[in-house]
């Protein structure tokens, strides 16, 4: 019996461990991005110390930034989740971008054209914001279920067409030939009153309520219902799942579905929330794009996606105080943020560093 | 105006507006024929752009008429050298080549704004002074016919980009180089057996796709835009990816696409002032290139199929 004990002992210590291993790689890999990012406004002639201050008052300096912090956290935690969600089923959805700007348009176009109770309209623009964006992502869904054609391919391609194909219809059908639509009404926007009273007027909005919902209800999906089971099982083995009985076909499209949605909800957050208008675009908003890292620092799991999405959102929010305060241009942060994607993919270097420490520890 | 005249509007516009792609295409090829995917093309082509620029606007009175031309050596130089970054991540350490692809382009776009911001303090270079000469190329140029629509008001560059896809094809359908790459990106135990170096080979074809990638975005800001920008490669290096896709992966096939994208650019910029065109939105103009990389990767226009072992990073002893 003690026996047995121990044994259950050693195995829980060996399973903290390989959690606490996990963990080390994202926050080495976050250290070493802002170690880098300080070694490069060194080279280049500014002071490190001065620009990451700056950086963090720019987060937490008062009520105002930190409400903006916020306001920047919403549309990744959701763009996050939408990578997330994809990558579980063993798809790479680097579309979030295009279905964001799909979503972005969908609810400001609702949030215009209807005139009802608050109610009903701000539900059912968010939701058209989300349906958009999950038709958006139905497109690559289908192709690669139907025609095993590389979803990686498609979402590129179709981030461009969102792109031209938003702008169009805002500069001929939701405008007369303007750069931006009129404002949605009061009805469907999420803007709260107690949140820019709390925070000294930033735009912070009630999207972040809707984005940790969406963070729990993805984990509910995945760990709790049958269908997450199914689609995670894709995800580790087309081949098995299929024996197994599963429609591994369904599960790809449904995945894609729900991973656009999420990304369309992103852009709802921005349409409804922050902006209250949706405006014709020169290029990507990046949100996207960071979207992936969001996903990848934070392994793919709901928690880890709210973390990184903190994380990443203070930085890129905190940035924009770097030019004002510490005079260092706010792109340094694009750049310890692609460092950090760097260092979580190649964690392979990371784990062999890590190992090598670990044998020296032992002897 | 006639069918004739808009010819020579429309053709010379649409070559110079491919070069670009061409060379990053070609570059996307070698790529991928060694089994890394490349979606940091789009970084690359950045890198290229700025660094011209930057050369062109510093050594203009030294270099003269020449500061073009070296100024498309250097961003050569500094993109081959910027993919590195993605040969390490995803050849050594084998990182998620599409991830380490993304970081690229992110890095690129941060690192070159941030460089453009501490040299000229503002968020975008001057305009060039010395660029490439519009040529009627001797002797081709005086062609009947043909010749004013296609050797005429032209860069020399164009010409270059469509040549090197000839001698692209040559060096990887041709030479035992170009076998040793595809056998890397086909099947890498195998190649590995038979006594090549994998990973050299797989570092040989990233840092040739950084090299033209940088020529791709040279070329871009040289004849395009003049200036660099956030918005300078504004997707250029995608649609590299889409004309490499839907030219099968072969270097003429790419040469091909990316002659066709350059004229549904052309069409949408000059459309506008040519009768007929200028009935359809731009927007069909500007997309087509997309909705036809997806229809061409659909398999309704003949199957395009990636080298096979492309994406995977490459373990020795894995079976």
């Amino acid at each position: 019996m003690s026996n047995k004990l121990k044994q259950y002992g050693q195995r829980s210590i060996k399973y903290l461990i390989t959690s606490a291993r996990n963990m080390l790689i994202p926050i080495f890999s976050v250290i070493l991005g802002l170690l880098a990012g300080a070694g490069i406004m060194l080279v280049s002639g500014y002071d490190p110390i001065s620009g990451y201050s700056a950086m963090l008052n720019g987060i937490f300096g008062d009520e105002y930034y930190l409400g903006e912090t916020v306001r920047q956290i919403t549309p990744y935690i959701l763009a996050g989740l939408a990578v997330a969600f994809a990558f579980r089923t063993g798809l790479f959805n680097i579309g979030v971008e295009g279905q964001l700007i799909v979503g972005w348009l969908a609810a400001v176009w609702v949030g215009i054209e209807f005139d009802l109770p608050k109610f009903i309209h701000l539900p059912l623009a968010v939701l058209s914001g989300a349906a958009a964006g999950a038709l958006w992502a139905f497109i690559p869904g289908l192709l690669k279920a139907r025609f095993r054609v590389h979803e990686v391919i498609v979402t590129i391609m179709l981030n461009y067409t969102a792109l031209h194909i938003t702008n169009y219809l805002i500069l001929n059908v939701l405008s007369d030939k303007q750069d931006k639509t009129e404002n949605i009404a009061e009805s469907a926007s999420l803007r709260s009153v107690l949140f820019e009273n709390w925070t000294d007027l930033s735009r912070m909005h009630w999207g972040i309520i809707i984005a940790l919902a969406c963070a729990i209800i993805m984990w509910f999906i995945l760990e709790k219902t049958t269908t997450g089971f199914e689609l995670k099982a894709v995800g580790f083995n087309h081949h098995a799942s299929q024996y197994a009985g599963m429609s591994v076909n369904k599960n790809i499209v449904l995945s894609m579905v729900i991973s656009g949605a999420f990304a369309g909800l992103a852009g709802a957050m921005e349409g409804l929330g922050t902006f209250g208008y949706a405006a014709i675009k020169g290029g990507f908003t990046g949100v996207g794009f960071d979207g992936i890292a969001v996903a990848l620092l934070g392994g793919n799991a709901a928690i880890g996606i709210v973390l990184a999405a903190a994380l990443f959102g203070g930085l890129k929010s905190g940035a924009l105080n770097m030019p004002l305060e510490a005079g260092v241009p706010n792109e340094i942060v694009d750049i310890v943020i692609a460092l950090i994607i760097f260092f979580v993919a190649s964690s392979y270097f990371i784990r062999w560093i890590l190992s090598r420490f670990s044998k020296k520890g032992v002897k | 105006m006639d069918f004739y005249q808009i010819l020579q509007i429309i053709v010379p516009s649409m070559i110079a507006l491919a070069a670009p792609l061409i060379f990053t295409a070609l570059g996307g090829v070698f790529s991928e024929r060694s089994g890394v995917v490349n979606i940091g093309l789009e970084g690359l082509m950045v890198i290229g752009a700025f660094v011209a620029i930057v050369f062109n606007l510093t050594f203009d009175e030294q270099l003269g008429a020449w500061t073009p031309w070296i100024s498309i050596l250097a961003a050569m130089v500094a993109a081959m050298i910027f993919s590195l970054f993605h040969a390490v991540a995803s050849i050594t350490f084998r990182a998620d080549q599409t991830v380490s692809g993304v970081a690229i382009n992110l890095l690129a776009v941060g690192l070159s704004l941030f460089l453009v911001k501490k040299i000229y303090e503002k968020g975008q270079t001057d305009i060039i002074q010395e660029t490439f000469d519009k040529i009627d190329i001797p002797l081709l140029g005086d062609i009947p016919v043909i010749g004013k629509i296609f050797f005429s008001n032209g860069y020399y560059i164009s010409y270059i980009a469509i040549l090197l896809s000839i001698v692209v094809w040559y060096i990887i359908y041709k030479t035992p180089f170009g076998l040793r790459l595809r056998s890397v990106g086909e099947h890498p135990m195998a190649a590995d057996t038979m006594g090549i170096n994998v990973y050299k080979m797989r570092y040989l074809g990233v840092m040739l796709s950084g090299a033209l990638g940088g020529i791709g975005g040279a070329v871009h800001a040289l004849t395009v835009t003049l200036d660099f920008s956030h918005s300078t490669i504004n997707g250029q290096g995608f649609m590299a990816i889409a004309a490499m896709i839907f030219g099968k992966w072969h270097p003429l096939g790419a040469m091909g696409a990316a002659l066709f994208f350059g004229l549904a650019q052309s069409l949408s910029i000059v459309g506008a002032s040519l009768p007929f065109f200028k009935d359809i939105p731009a927007m069909y103009l500007l997309i087509a290139p997309y909705i036809l990389t997806i229809v061409a990767l659909t398999g309704f226009i003949g199957r395009a199929d990636a080298p096979k072992a492309s994406g995977q990073p490459y373990i020795k002893g894995s079976r």
